[in-house]
């Protein structure tokens, strides 16, 4: 929990309010002047209402510059930013030819597949060759290549499941896997910082909706309790099952769930449990596979395992493992394997290379020395930062780190001023993260090596301290020797 | 002291002699004389107060005690998360084992393609896949971020600028699914209490986007100018508040899962009158209607600024992935941070907006592909216009040529079974590769069942005449059996 200090919640609702009352005055004004230039709408309802988009309009644009950065190269360790400029106060942004390189702390590059690899991308490049592009077809009709069976066959073997299935996105895949699993009459028992798609997905499946507290297994079992005594809103008819949705990495908070508990709850009380890993599969465990190999959860206890394959594995698409049955069920019913186009072929031959890499199936130990590096890199980072003073979330091994900023003039100047020194970070605000807990996200890679790292934290201190974001008291510095070794296990 | 009491005594008994014989006190009634009913009637008086003002009696309320809720937990038994499974849900897809062009490889064969909706031949086309080498080499597979975190690649903001250029529209934003940008673009635009009419054969991407956005819904029948205008009619008058609320039609260009190409002009004459606003979604017609290729619009000779909304899935003519939708600039900026189909989800793989880029590029240099689609569609049509027991139902310009059965089964689950095993043994027997229909439970469209053929621009003529023969033979084979 993220208790804020109280002097940082005052001035952080007053400078709201004060740009929330300049927004409001200069829509007053906006009115009048154009009273005369309405654009002739001639009985159509206006498209979007002024109130929906105040916020864009006012608060938005102000700091656009710090969102929606164009790059032009892959998003590795290092990459080139494309510099813009504006000239009407950040309401249009126009690109220039200049780019700066860069420090990336921002893309989703756990352990290094995001640029070109020596394994992978021949092989991509061949099965580009052989398959095009793209299969034009959904994968009942004409979409299942030869690529597509190797790729389901390595990811059941990878994620410790019977059977798997794979689709074209991840966000696509749980809208339309929950509608398929749970309808009308069902309950859903969703973490309370749960990604947009699950939200999505619920909803769309007609299921009643509950919610409990961040990764509090207590209270998950004191609403699992009430609910199944109540059962079915007004009708009081029991429900017909119960699927209690969690997250492996929560990706705003860096924090990694407590999976044992919970599903030691879900047996207890007969409810189905639905994990979904996009951040942790790849990044988090000992070899790589996820949150249940770092927990120490049986795999055979999680009944619906979900996760994507853009984060670790450098590509794009999403997957559902589960038992031979279900992904049978699945294969037979689901939307988005029916109708949608499959995943692009050479996007699927990444991902089995990728996978073999991490393995050590390609005959090297790159995949473990990325995996050592990326637990490694992200503990060293994460120790620095809370040793300089700043507050940040998450628990140790997990490589998503947010640094926390409150206020809303210090999400443009803590990325401005690190973009001035070469070093590009993420800053997320409202609506993402709630109105008061806006915060800078750090993403480690097993491509920063450890000079990199130290280079971005002297920055970070030095605009940190430029912004006044190091709530907590510094650590006086010891004076030692920093090993630079790198450990293998 | 006692004297005292007894002073009081009196004066108490005084007062009641008083009162009832008061002569104010004294009244008959019914020829019986009372005396003293004031103080009757104050008396009940004061009793009808008590009791107005007691509650009713309600049984004390007993939450459920830990061993109850015990109990009940232990005698709850839920469902199966999934179903028993059937035969039939175990029928596997054909397994490629090459570019899903105009004839590829299943189980070693050689086998003509008619299930990938590649209108224009672009697939293994050179052009495509020497840019997605260059690219992929220059930026990896991935974009490993979402577009608002360092996951804009030029590519992408060049992609939207050509697909704006080509077809005349001020701005546009690229989606990296071709489901995702229906069901991502009407709840951006649609929300609780606006009015949506929408065409009851639309597919599962835009059903599931009008879900989502928790507006009235009004289905018209099925490419039916006449049962369109009754239903605006409807809703005009009905309603005074309707002038208020933001107002859609939804269509698609040329519909998925029937073939037939919706009346633009019609659609924009009604929507003028009406006031409402048009979502329309150009997958299959993109690249394929139209002189040179440029979607309905240009087909119609609607000029584009009349439609509102224009999205398209790139994963049919443009041989890519991913998804795009152009307007004004206002409506495209909107969706850059409420569209959550975008915001929340990793960028499209920068090989794959390359190759868009580069698809249009072919499309705008040799418009000889159209004509050669166009003809091909044509020739199919003239084969497959007499077969007995199946109908065409597509229009007779769209590359989704659609046979629907003519007599059902009796339930549409035996008719998918049949369709399937028309499908396998085309492919078993004549090498031939056709879509049968597929409905997920999940799908609330109504459309006939049938089989659907994908014309490309690179069929030859030989293999339209094999799809006419073999298709021929087994409708008369299968359909008219004992």
């Amino acid at each position: 929990m993220i208790t804020i200090p109280y002097l940082t919640a005052v001035s952080t609702y007053f400078s709201y309010g004060l740009l929330f009352a300049f927004g409001q005055l200069r829509d007053f004004f906006r009115r009048f002047l154009d009273w005369w230039l309405t654009s002739n709408l001639q009985g159509y309802a206006p498209i979007c209402l002024g109130h929906e988009d105040f916020y864009i309009r006012r608060l938005y644009h102000r700091i656009q510059d710090c969102f929606e950065r164009p790059i032009s190269s892959a998003p590795d360790a290092w990459f080139d930013v494309v510099e813009r400029y504006s000239n009407d106060n950040n309401k249009t942004l126009k690109r220039t030819t200049k780019t700066s390189r860069c420090l990336n702390l921002g893309s989703y590059n756990y352990l290094g597949f995001g640029s070109f690899d020596e394994y992978c991308t021949p092989r991509v490049i061949e099965s580009l060759k052989k398959f095009s592009a793209s299969t034009c077809s959904s994968r009942v009709d004409a979409g299942t290549t030869s690529v597509h069976a190797e790729l389901e066959e390595c990811v059941t073997r990878f994620v410790g499941k019977p059977a798997a299935v794979v689709f074209g996105m991840g966000y696509a895949t749980n809208s339309a896997i929950i509608p398929v699993l749970i309808g009308k009459g069902g309950l859903i028992l969703s973490d309370s910082l749960n990604h947009s798609s699950i939200v999505n997905g619920a909803r769309g499946s007609g299921a009643t909706i509950r919610v409990f507290q961040h990764n509090t297994p207590s209270h998950l079992e004191r609403v699992l309790r009430e609910q199944i005594a109540e059962g079915q809103p007004r009708t009081h008819r029991p429900w017909k099952k119960i699927i209690v949705v969690v997250e492996g990495i929560y990706s705003m908070e860096g924090e990694i769930c407590h999976l044992p508990e919970v599903v030691a709850i879900c047996k207890k009380y007969k409810a189905y449990v639905y994990l979904d890993e996009a951040h942790s599969i790849g990044a988090i465990g000992k070899t790589g596979k996820g949150i249940c190999e770092l927990l120490g959860v049986d795999t055979a206890d999680v009944d619906v395992m979900m996760g994507t394959f853009t984060k670790s594995f450098g590509s794009c698409g999403g997957y559902i493992a589960g038992s031979k049955e279900l992904i049978q069920y699945l294969k037979h019913q689901c939307p988005a394997h029916l109708y949608a186009t499959s995943i692009p072929t050479p996007s699927a031959q990444q991902i089995i290379s990728a996978i073999k890499v991490i393995l050590g199936e390609d005959g090297s130990n790159r995949g473990a020395q990325k995996l050592a590096r990326i637990r490694e890199n992200s503990n060293f980072f994460r120790a620095e930062l809370q040793k300089m003073g700043f507050e940040v979330l998450g628990d140790n091994d997990s490589p998503v780190m947010p640094i926390m900023l409150y206020n809303p003039a210090k999400i443009p100047s803590f990325s401005r001023e690190c973009l001035r020194e070469k070093v590009a970070v993420v800053v997320v605000g409202f609506p993402a993260t709630p109105l008061l807990l806006a915060r800078a996200r750090i993403c480690i890679s097993a491509s920063h090596s450890r000079e990199d790292l130290i280079r971005a934290l002297e920055v970070i201190s030095k605009v940190g301290d430029l912004s006044g974001i190091k709530y907590f008291p510094a650590e006086p510095k010891k004076i030692e020797h920093t090993n630079n070794d790198i450990k293998l296990d | 002291m006692a004297s005292n009491l007894v002073e009081m005594f009196n004066a108490a008994l005084n007062w009641v002699t008083m009162i009832l014989d008061a002569p104010s006190a004294r009244a008959v009634v019914f020829g019986v004389p009372i005396q003293g009913h004031f103080l009757v009637e104050g008396v009940l008086g004061v009793v009808i107060v008590i009791l107005l003002s007691l509650k009713s009696y309600t049984p004390p309320k007993r939450p459920l005690t830990e061993q109850e809720i015990d109990e009940l937990c232990d005698d709850w038994v839920p469902e199966p998360l999934i179903p028993p499974i059937t035969e039939d849900m175990k029928h596997e897809p054909p397994v490629l084992e090459s570019a899903a062009g105009p004839h590829t490889t299943v189980n070693g064969k050689d086998v003509v393609n008619f299930a990938s909706a590649n209108f224009l031949g672009l697939i293994g086309h050179e052009k495509l896949l020497e840019s997605c080498t260059s690219a992929l080499e220059k930026y990896g597979v991935g974009s490993c971020g979402p577009r608002g975190f360092y996951g804009t690649i030029d590519v992408h903001l060049d992609c939207e600028t050509r697909i704006s250029k080509f077809l005349g529209t001020p701005d546009s934003i690229l989606y990296s699914y071709g489901l995702s940008t229906m069901f991502s673009t009407i709840p951006c635009f649609c929300k609780k209490g606006d009015i949506i009419v929408a065409d009851e054969g639309v597919h599962w991407g835009i059903q599931n986007g009008l879900q989502l956005s928790r507006s009235t819904i009004v289905y018209f029948k099925h490419n039916d100018m006449e049962s369109l205008r009754s239903t605006l009619e409807k809703i005009m008058t009905k309603n005074k508040r309707s002038k208020n609320l933001r107002r859609y039609i939804v269509a698609e260009a040329v519909y998925q899962n029937s073939g037939q190409i919706a009346p633009l002009d019609e659609i924009v004459k009604l929507k003028e009158k009406y006031r409402f606003r048009v979502i329309l979604d150009e997958s299959n017609s993109f690249g394929v209607l139209g002189r040179s290729g440029r979607g309905l619009a240009e087909h119609h000779g609607v000029p584009i600024e009349k439609i509102d909304v224009v999205t398209a899935a790139m994963g049919h003519a443009l041989a890519t992935e991913g998804g795009f939708c152009t307007g004004n600039v206002r409506i495209i900026d909107y969706q850059r941070l409420s569209s959550s189909g975008y915001v929340f989800s990793a960028s499209l793989p920068p090989y794959l907006a390359s190759a868009a880029i580069t698809a249009i590029d072919v499309i705008d240099q040799n418009p000889d592909m159209l004509v050669k689609l166009k003809q091909n569609i044509a020739l199919l049509w003239k084969g497959l216009s007499n077969i007995k027991g199946m109908s065409l139902t597509s229009n007779p310009e769209s590359p989704i040529v659609f046979l629907k059965l003519e007599n059902s089964r009796g339930s549409a689950k035996e008719d998918l079974l049949l369709l399937e095993e028309m499908a396998d043994r085309a492919l078993k027997e004549d090498s031939l590769l056709v879509v049968s229909s597929k409905r997920s439970f999940l799908d609330k469209c109504r459309l006939p069942l049938g089989i659907k053929l994908y014309v490309s621009a690179g069929h030859s003529e030989s293999d339209l005449l094999k799809a006419s023969e073999s298709l021929k033979r087994l409708a008369s084979e299968l359909l008219f059996k004992s």
